[in-house]
């Protein structure tokens, strides 16, 4: 049976949509409000907004993470900064434009009616930061600062120096400690959720595992929130912390919820390039270096030559010679053009064999010119921690010697899907955040994905959680001793001994890194429809030879990082295989999603609307059976689809 | 109000600065007043006479015990807290981290060493002059000699004529000047008067203090000794006297 | 470059620990710190031995979850870094180095080189925060703030409550962390609402959940990841003072 799709999208001009939502929603009353529990899956923006607000409004709320603390999620590592129109730069920008620039930049695969959404509310969020303690930049004056990012014309972006995302989490990490300390927020740090409990098609909790412990825990809630984040960790190296991870997600899906679009992964432009094959993760440099930084490659291949073996240093080659291929390429936006676009780029470059580096894969990010035009005071204020953190990782000091930058995957525009609500397929259970898939087509501009966190969390679902919850007060506590319950601990019970009596010759990481090396070489910047085909097939083998040949160590019931990581890449190596079906099923080029047989003339991607404006959603139907994919058409009542353009 | 300064960690470190606070406006008090002895053995006795057995003297030096004892067993109180908070386990390795004077570290012995110290000078001197008062007697036998409660001037000449008193009072001054080192600006820190521009005025203002004091009490304690050396009999030497040898 | 590594190994809180000695070889100079743990553990793995269980995330230096004292130093000994910005550069070829837990009473190993921070939340959680209610707020420039004062509580904000003061402190004290936060938001007038209550009630809760009292030696400073100054103890400790004679 094909999945439902009903996104909810309110009826009414553009710009009413949500406020008529609101009011026609159902709201629950103070004194139901504390009959109801809400299991809030992660802590990073999203969920920590989310938990917070919540425990606000009075509902019974307990939030769970895997690292020691809520603070730890990953949201902390955003750098560049937040989007919101707020206009403080009287350069025009507006709740349409920025609604228009997240659209056009996800390449007009997301849903215009959420889009909107959240450009509207993404003032509040501002709003809501500052008045929670967040040190945002300032200028002398004392109002906010704004820095420009890719993908916009506009200055828009609030930062707190490079620690944008940190001091969002800290402010709403703060706003969560407020609730736990009110009682109304419990707090399960180093919990892992293994299952989601569906009860007579409803969600109703979770399975969990306490990682100091190794206990298997029930927790029944009227309602589950999935904020998990993204799965770009299935390309094992990501600039995603080493925790991150797309099981949480993963679960829903083989639960019943619909996965959408799982095949749109953005690859950051710039990002430290790779060393070595001992690496463990990839790091970001900021893509508010771009505002100032100027991105480069010899235009001569000698040059290249002499740069890899030393010879000549970068600095040396004169500035004729030098190729400043975004700037040349793309004159109206220049190094400002969306991510998919510069890391496409910085792909087509290498591969003529301009890249820098003994691998050949790496570009140069220069701030030479900047340095000259600001001095090296303004570009140390304004980005020094980023050149410390360069020079520490690579032993290069970047005021002298331009970066070298590779493209690397950074997010995952697809997720699970949600409806305007927020809900998944599966009623009572919401994803928000980077864990669904709603509001970044299939690119995300930068500092956009810290916006949606905080937009999900504080603005839109403690709304729209109480339309369905609404429904649920007359329900009484949810109990763990039920069939359901049973069955999903069971199952992950067997699940965790099959792992730890198999035995066999390769660790968790040796597979994990053959994942990663099938799934970047097949399903990364440019895909084929033969290399998809590649990765379907090899990734089979690589499934079967893992469920016969890892060796996880340890025990049970215990502290056990191999056992987690090996419960993780279970289902990476599913959710890797879906992405290679997604991609192979979207037979056209958009956003982060290039298939080298749709491209313009000069290398762009080239979309098919009239065949693929819609979201792919995927349905399981068993770990060796092809799942099912239901069209979600995606209608542009009011925005123009054009040839994303940023020539001109 | 009481009891923050009893139970709380703020409370007890302001306990900390206060009295050591006290304690280092004395200290600056006593080294001026040793001064005059180099200057006039006879006005410095008219300052010990000034000081003797009477109510306000004493009940200066009630109060300024109580400081001391405050101070150390506060000092003593933390100290356990801080060693029970660094946990049973301890680090097979540590090392001295860059920019920690190794006094901070040690303020603990350092006091016990002034604290020693202290009981040491109260029998040369305390024992022998107000004490003697206290106790209704006109003076007392210092060495082979009746030396008058007044006169201070006289128990300090017979006092650093002996190298070992020397070598201990060196000891003693040396140790109160690593602990006011840090003690003085830490003091400012503990109130919470400090910050980042403020950090090399304030350290530099407690080493030029702490230098002073010691260098004060240590003037009377090597010209006393030398002046012994010369054996010119006077009490401390003039000029004329010295300039023979 | 080849190694000898000395690390505390301990089966769970409740077990007795020690030391154990283990040969990591062929690493390369660019390797991080983390990752040359992480050669050893799949080596280990590959032996059929439990692998050294330690505490890391992000790996960029952000989320303050990497928390190894190495050699003596909470985070290994360059300045400013996190364990997990150290490069096997800045050790010597063919050295001995030991990696130890954090240390502190208020800090239990879980096992191995985690330990349970638990108690840092907790402070927060008494007070560390701006009581604002989702969505009624004024405009984000409703209140103009000195660049100044914004700049100095962001430096304060930097924390990223990775333990290493308490770690490195003789005393075991938190300060440096609650001063972090008090300090940050005392620097702002939306925190400075109820800076009296913050202060009184975070350092109360420092106090019941056993970390040392500060005696300025400023380790916690030399030895902090963001460089968090002592400064900021001299706001806590003024914030705290004067809530109190306001009492």
């Amino acid at each position: 049976m094909a999945l439902k799709l009903d996104s909810k999208t309110p009826a009414g001009e553009l710009s009413q949509k949500w406020s008529n939502h609101k009011a026609a929603i159902k709201v629950v009353s103070p004194a139901n409000k504390r009959k109801l529990d809400i299991i809030i899956v992660g802590t990073g923006l999203g969920g920590a907004s989310a938990a917070a607000s919540l425990g606000e409004l009075g509902y019974n709320v307990k939030v769970f993470c895997i690292q020691d603390s809520p603070r730890r999620a990953h949201s902390i590592a955003a750098q560049g900064g937040i989007n919101a129109a707020k206009n403080y730069q009287n350069d025009n920008d507006s709740v349409y434009r920025l609604f228009y620039d997240t659209i056009k930049g996800g390449d007009y695969r997301a849903r215009e009616a959420n889009v909107y959404r959240l450009a509207e509310v993404s003032n509040l969020i501002i709003d809501q930061c500052v008045a929670q303690g967040v040190p945002f930049a300032r200028e002398y004056g004392g109002l906010l600062a704004n820095r420009s990012f890719g993908g916009a014309q506009v200055s828009r972006t609030f930062y707190a120096r490079g620690q944008t995302g940190q001091q969002l989490l800290l402010g709403a990490y703060a706003a969560l400690n407020k609730e736990i300390a009110a009682g109304s927020v419990k707090s399960y740090p180093r919990q892992e959720m293994l299952d989601i409990v569906v009860e007579d098609g409803e969600a109703k909790g979770i399975i969990a595992r306490n990682l100091v412990t190794g206990e298997i825990e029930r927790h029944g809630a009227h309602a589950v929130v999935i904020a998990t984040g993204g799965y770009g960790n299935v390309f094992f190296l990501s600039t995603n912390a080493m925790g991150s991870n797309g099981s949480a997600a993963f679960q829903c899906y083989r639960k019943g919820a619909g996965f959408a679009n799982p095949c749109f992964t953005q690859i950051h432009p710039t990002c430290i390039p790779i060393h070595g094959t001992q690496q463990s993760k990839l790091t970001l440099m900021s893509e508010s270096l771009r505002n100032d930084g100027r991105i480069w490659v010899p235009k001569k291949l000698e040059d290249v030559e002499a740069i890899r073996k030393g010879t000549k240093m970068p600095s040396d080659i004169a500035e004729e010679d030098r190729d400043y291929y975004l700037e040349r390429r793309y004159p109206a936006f220049g190094n400002l053009v969306p991510r998919d676009v510069a890391s496409r780029a910085a792909k087509e470059r290498c591969d003529a064999g301009f890249g820098v580096n003994e691998t050949g894969l790496a570009v140069f990010l220069d701030f030479k010119t900047a340095i000259e035009r600001l001095g090296k005071e303004t570009i140390k204020q304004r980005y020094g921690n980023l050149f410390d953190m360069y020079e520490e990782i690579t032993d290069v000091n970047p005021y002298e010697q331009p970066m070298q930058i590779f493209p690397a995957v950074h997010y995952t525009m697809g997720g699970i899907w949600v409806d305007y609500n927020l809900m998944t397929t599966i009623p009572g259970l919401y994803a928000i955040g980077e864990a669904n898939f709603s509001d970044h087509g299939a690119n995300r501009l930068g500092a956009s994905a810290l916006m949606q966190g905080l937009a999900d969390g504080y603005f839109v679902l403690p709304y729209t959680i109480g339309d369905y919850l609404s429904k649920k007060i007359q329900a009484p506590k949810v109990s763990t001793d039920t069939p359901a319950f049973a069955e999903a601990e069971k199952a992950v019970k067997e699940k965790i001994e099959k792992l730890l009596s198999i035995n066999g010759k390769q660790s968790v990481d040796d597979i994990h890194k053959r994942l990663g090396n099938i799934m970047w070489n097949n399903v990364g910047m440019a895909r084929t429809k033969e290399s998809l085909e590649t990765a379907i097939a090899e990734i089979q083998a690589l499934r079967k030879e893992f469920w016969s040949d890892v060796k996880v160590v340890g025990t049970a019931d215990s502290f056990n990082v191999e056992l987690e990581k090996a419960i993780r890449l279970v289902d990476y190596l599913e959710l890797g295989e879906l992405m290679a079906r997604d991609a192979l099923n979207r037979e056209e080029s958009c956003g982060g999603h290039f298939r080298s047989e749709h491209q313009t003339e000069d290398g762009e991607a080239l979309r098919h609307d009239d065949k693929f404006a819609y979201a792919a959603v995927w349905e399981y139907k068993g770990m060796d059976v092809e799942p099912e994919m239901t069209k979600e058409v995606l209608d542009y009542e009011f925005i123009h689809r054009a040839q994303r353009n940023y020539k001109d | 109000m009481s009891c923050f300064l009893c139970n709380s960690s703020l409370g007890k470190k302001l306990v900390m600065s206060v009295t050591g606070c006290c304690l280092v406006l004395f200290l600056l008090f006593h080294m001026a007043m040793n001064l005059v002895s180099l200057i006039s053995p006879e006005a410095y006795n008219t300052i010990c006479a000034l000081l003797g057995a009477n109510w306000y003297a004493v009940v200066a030096t009630v109060g300024l015990a109580a400081l001391v004892v405050l101070h150390f067993v506060y000092a003593l109180i933390l100290t356990i807290n801080n060693y029970r908070a660094r946990g049973a386990q301890r680090y097979a390795i540590t090392v001295n981290e860059p920019g920690v004077e190794w006094a901070s570290k040690n303020m603990l012995l350092l006091g016990f060493i002034v604290v020693v110290g202290l009981l040491v000078h109260l029998c040369h001197f305390w024992s022998k002059m107000m004490f003697v008062e206290l106790c209704g007697a006109e003076g007392s036998m210092v060495g082979d000699a009746f030396v008058h409660a007044t006169d201070g001037a006289a128990l300090i000449a017979y006092t650093f004529s002996k190298w070992y008193n020397v070598v201990i009072y060196i000891v003693w001054l040396a140790a109160l000047w690593l602990h006011l080192n840090h003690g003085i600006w830490s003091m400012v820190q503990t109130v919470g008067w400090a910050n980042d521009t403020w950090y090399p005025r304030i350290k530099c203002a407690a080493k030029v203090i702490s230098t002073l004091v010691i260098l004060g009490f240590m003037a009377v304690v090597v010209v006393y000794f030398i002046c012994s050396l010369c054996g010119c009999g006077a009490e401390v030497c003039t000029e004329a006297c010295c300039a023979g040898h | 470059m080849n190694f000898t590594l000395k690390i505390w190994r301990q089966k769970d809180a409740k077990s007795k620990g020690g030391f154990e000695t283990y040969k990591v070889s062929n690493i390369s100079p660019d390797t991080s710190f983390l990752e040359m743990l992480d050669i050893l553990n799949n080596d280990l793995v590959h032996e059929g031995k439990e692998p050294v269980a330690f505490d890391h995330d992000c790996r960029e230096g952000i989320c303050g979850m990497c928390s190894l004292h190495i050699n003596g130093h909470a985070h290994g000994p360059s300045q400013a870094v996190t364990t997990c910005q150290m490069y096997m550069r800045k050790f010597k070829d063919g050295s001995t180095i030991t990696i130890e837990p954090w240390r502190s009473a208020a800090f239990p190993v879980i096992k191995d080189l985690v330990v349970n921070r638990g108690a840092y939340d907790e402070i927060l959680q008494a007070g560390g925060y701006v009581s604002v209610r989702t969505n009624s707020v004024p405009d984000g420039n409703a209140i103009p703030i000195p660049k100044a004062d914004a700049d100095e509580s962001m430096d304060a904000a930097a924390c990223v409550g990775c333990g290493a003061c308490a770690a490195t402190c003789k005393n075991g004290s938190a300060m440096l962390f609650v001063a972090a936060r008090v300090s940050s938001l005392a620097k702002l007038p939306q925190g400075r609402v109820e800076g009296a209550r913050r202060a009184k009630a975070m350092v109360a809760k420092m106090d019941e959940l056993g970390f040392g009292n500060c005696t300025n030696t400023g380790a916690c400073q030399a030895q902090c990841p963001k460089q968090i100054s002592i400064a900021h103890i001299a706001r806590l400790n003024r914030e705290f003072l004067a809530a109190k004679f306001q009492d």
